[in-house]
């Protein structure tokens, strides 16, 4: 392998001395051939019919959105020259429209033109319900979107939109073109084998080979509109295997220039990338792994009412019992012990992006038992000759469930232990991730139900725009066998203040103002007690010396530059 | 004989017809979701509609039928359509057994994984064979000798080891510390796409399966080595043995012809029951070395909740194992002609 790296950094040293004398740009496809290890293998090519993240990363290569996300989460152009927004028009004054102007010339990988009408369809395609369209919260609230002109289209909401950007920016909601899509709308989508295994696109790379489950060979688009651009001139895109062996495949043998999300023990990593032959990068987004307090009685005596609103908890309810659980824990042992480079301590549910990023909560960095104990104390709960305090009756004794997973169990069993040292005892319960995070009614063991006195999971969001996530936590959101147990407000947490807050933020398109509402929001949340933060997860991934270009972006794919990766020397 | 093996066959029907059942029920029953593994940021309703356009709220018996007719009628008459080109009814949009994950025919993707699997577990079918049945005759003929003695012990380290331990320890050995450009290092990666053209790709091939076969090469040789052995050590007690080294018959064709060709009788039925698994995969290794076969398939299938794929994939399994039983049931019979079956 390191034989073939000498060779294509020739050949692409090479062509570098040629293209310096003449041409200003350099040719596409210079630098032969990159190979990309995801250890779960892609499915399908279209993000409209799989959620994955492994199936959105690899269409990303081929299918692009009008607008995507650039490392740092601010928008940039893919599609379109310019980013519609109200200063220049591009959205109406009442936040109801937004009009965007495709950019001129623009060919999709067969040669024909992009025109406004594929945007269109595509936004058809999605919206269509007997689909099973997987993207469809992209689209929430969208009234209708119809071409203006050739290269204009404008997308119509149902009321005023302060963050206009949902369809269309970003990889989950690329554009499909119309011609090769056409029989493929509502219940026949699934059907088009052919289509959603190769899509034609207007990204820099084109599928000559779809293997389902298992390997995609790509060439370089001689269409795309850079034509400098991609300095690959084919990818080879394996999946499969676990994410040490893909790591050790960049790390260690050198076979695969880049290896995507690696959640391994820190020691590993370390060791791996000891040896030289690849980098590892890690980036933050906003996902948190934390710590759900159910606010209601989970207990199998109240039937049909458990972890409902209509029976308060017996002692989560005291902030006391939740500012103590979160003082005991220490997170930056949390953090070095499950996941090193990808995680750092977070005392907030939103830490990111930072202007979310709310100032008035640190200080959970610092375990504090002695402080949490002399809580307690003050609060009445008093130490039984068990070593579990106790109030009127009441034992502080918690079900405390995850799903399964070596980092969740370790943490369990520290937090077990730092609990017990302040007279809290613990049982501890995990789940297959399936069936936790899986929608099964009849399960009791779904993270929705919560039937258990708190649990731990990470979250996040998509884009860069908080506002749906923090409106988990309205009332409205309550999980109960009402609405069928959806919705992911888990601590049950009602507050008419924090919805008042929401609905502000509902109304308000200035940035900076949103900002100030999504932070008080969070201090809400986070000076109840009600969810306790634990570590601010990143992501990690591995890449070659000789790749270049690399720019690890959590806003988008991690794929969104591959265009303007290179070989080195 | 002949009314034996018909009679056979007309009781696998309704056998495999059953089993098929139980597998739709076990898997019906698994608490298990195809949307469970989608982001969180997916949210309910959205999931709802996706397992509607999965066809996952009509009821099981529906769901069970309608499984039954794609692949019993189906399928078979696409395969017509696609080997001779024959047509009925409908041809292009016939409804097949479409897998939930990539939705695309389950039989096409199994297709697309059968060569990689019969290379790569085939051959050490095969490898195993090979080593095995030489090892199984000397240690019975010397037995108690420091060959049987170190047979025995690399069958024990064969069966009790388990594959994950030991494709990673070659992994580490031959890609990892072994320099890159050296002529004994080996991929870590089996690459489905590698197409065999000339000599230098047939090498390539050889070298990326080299250590998946050897691997399990070593776990089937384990077993089947100690049958031969066995089957070997009661043969040679028997009479007709004395009775032909008493003729003055030469060592070598007492044991090669007589022996040897006695000892074969159980040892090829238990080769013929363990062809099933050929086709099954070896779940662990191919992830280990990423071969992408069969066994990875199911493994991504379950993990997944692809029932429709892991349906197809088990039933196929039952069909094999209950082929070849029927097929080693035949051979004992041409075999040993001791054996009848009326």
């Amino acid at each position: 392998m390191k034989m073939k790296h000498l060779i294509t950094g020739a050949l692409g040293a090479a062509v570098l001395s040629t293209t310096a004398f003449g041409a200003a740009h350099e040719a596409q496809g210079r630098d032969g051939n990159a190979n990309i290890i995801y250890w779960q293998a892609a499915s399908i090519l279209n993000p409209y019919l799989s959620g994955g993240t492994k199936d959105v990363d690899a269409s990303s290569m081929i299918l692009e959105p009008l607008a995507g996300y650039d490392e740092n989460g601010n928008m940039v152009t893919k599609l379109v020259d310019e980013i519609p927004t109200v200063g220049n028009g591009g959205v109406s004054a009442d936040l109801t429209t937004i009009t965007w102007k495709l950019s001129e010339g623009l060919l999709w990988s067969d040669g024909s033109a992009v025109t406004s009408a594929d945007v269109v369809f595509t936004a058809n395609y999605c919206m269509d319900e007997t689909g099973g369209c997987q993207q469809l919260i992209k689209f929430g609230g969208v009234e209708s979107v119809v071409a203006v002109d050739d290269l204009t289209v404008l997308i119509t909401f149902d009321g005023p939109k302060p963050f206009p950007y949902g369809p269309f920016v970003g990889s989950t909601t690329p554009v499909l073109q119309a011609a090769q899509f056409a029989n493929c709308m509502g219940a026949a989508a699934p059907t088009c084998t052919e289509q959603n295994f190769g899509p034609i696109g207007t990204g820099p790379f084109i599928v000559t080979e779809f293997r389902a489950n298992d390997t995609i060979t790509l060439a370089a688009n001689e269409n795309y509109r850079d034509p400098s651009k991609p300095a690959f001139a084919t990818i080879t895109f394996k999946g499969g295997g676990s994410a040490d062996a893909a790591a050790r495949s960049v790390l260690e043998t050198g076979e695969f220039d880049y290896a995507w999300n690696l959640q391994l023990a820190p020691e590993i990593l370390a060791d791996m990338e000891a040896k030289g032959l690849g980098t590892l990068h890690s980036a933050f987004g906003p996902l948190v792994e934390r710590l759900m307090i159910n606010l209601t009685n989970p207990s199998a005596d109240l039937g049909d009412e458990r972890s409902t609103v209509a029976h308060p908890h017996p002692f989560m309810t005291d902030i006391a019992v939740r500012q103590a659980l979160s003082m005991a824990v220490d997170r930056p042992l949390l953090v070095e012990i499950g996941y090193g480079k990808a995680g750092k301590v977070t005392c907030n549910v939103l830490p990111s992006p930072a202007i979310y990023d709310s100032p008035n909560n640190a200080g959970c960095e610092v375990q504090d038992i002695a402080g949490a104990n002399a809580l307690l104390d003050s609060a009445g709960w008093e130490m039984g000759s068990d070593g579990v305090r106790a109030k009127d009756g009441v034992r502080l004794s918690i079900l405390y469930q995850t799903s399964t997973n070596a980092v969740r169990q370790d943490f369990q069993a520290l937090i077990k232990q730092w609990w017990s040292e302040i007279g809290v005892e613990t049982e501890l319960k995990n789940i297959d991730a399936a069936v936790f995070f899986g929608g099964d009614q009849s399960s009791p063991d779904t993270f929705q139900k919560l039937f258990a006195d708190l649990e731990m999971y990470a979250n996040n969001f998509d884009g860069t725009d908080p506002e749906a996530y923090m409106g988990s936590w309205a009332c409205s959101e309550i999980p109960s066998p009402e609405n069928a147990w959806l919705g992911q407000n888990m601590p049950r947490f009602c507050d008419p203040a924090y919805d008042a807050l929401l609905a502000e933020m509902g109304g308000t398109a200035d940035i900076e103002e949103r900002a100030r509402l999504a932070i008080a929001m969070n201090d809400m949340l986070m000076q109840t007690y009600t969810i306790i933060p634990l570590v601010h997860r990143g992501n990690v991934v591995a890449s070659a010396n000789t790749l270049e270009g690399v720019l690890l972006n959590v806003w988008d794919t991690d794929l969104w530059n591959i265009a303007d990766w290179s070989r080195s020397e | 004989m002949l009314n034996y093996t018909l009679r056979r066959l007309m009781f696998t029907i309704p056998t495999l017809l059953l089993i098929s059942f139980i597998i739709f029920l076990i898997l019906d029953t698994a608490p298990n979701d195809p949307t469970g593994n989608l982001p969180l940021t997916i949210p309910p309703e959205v999931r709802a509609q996706i397992r509607t356009s999965l066809g996952l709220d009509a009821p099981m018996y529906i769901r069970y039928l309608l499984w039954c007719k794609q692949f019993f009628v189906n399928e078979p008459l696409n395969l017509l359509y696609e080997w001779f080109g024959w047509c009925f009814n409908t041809c292009e949009s016939r409804l097949r057994v479409t897998s939930w994950a990539t939705r695309s025919p389950v039989v096409d993707l199994i297709v697309e994984r059968m060569p990689q699997t019969l290379w790569v577990v085939g051959m050490s079918y095969v490898v195993g064979i090979l080593i095995a049945v030489p090892i199984g005759v000397i240690s019975a003929y010397k037995q108690y000798s420091w060959f049987d003695q170190l047979g025995t012990f690399i069958s024990m380290i064969g069966f009790s080891v388990p594959t994950f331990f030991t494709g990673v320890l070659l992994i580490v050995i031959f890609s990892v510390m072994m320099p890159n450009d050296s002529w004994f290092w080996l991929p870590s990666i089996y690459d489905t796409t590698l197409k065999v053209t000339d000599w230098a790709s047939f090498g390539a091939q050889v070298r990326q399966m080299l250590m998946p076969v050897m691997v399990l090469a070593l776990f089937n040789a384990a077993q089947i080595s100690r049958f031969m052995r066995a089957s070997m050590l009661d043969n040679l007690s028997q009479d007709y043995v004395r009775t032909a080294r008493a003729k003055g018959l030469k060592e070598k064709v007492v044991l090669l012809v007589h022996v040897l060709r006695n000892s074969m009788i159980p040892v090829v039925t238990v080769i013929a029951l363990g062809i099933p698994q050929v086709f099954g995969g070896a779940i662990i290794t191919e992830q280990i070395f990423k071969v992408n076969g069969l066994g990875q398939l199911l493994i991504i299938g379950i993990q997944g909740a692809d029932i429709p794929l892991v349906q197809t994939l088990t039933f196929l399994f039952a069909v094999l194992i209950v082929i070849f039983n029927l097929v080693a049931d035949i051979l004992y019979g041409l075999l040993d002609p001791r054996i009848r079956y009326e």
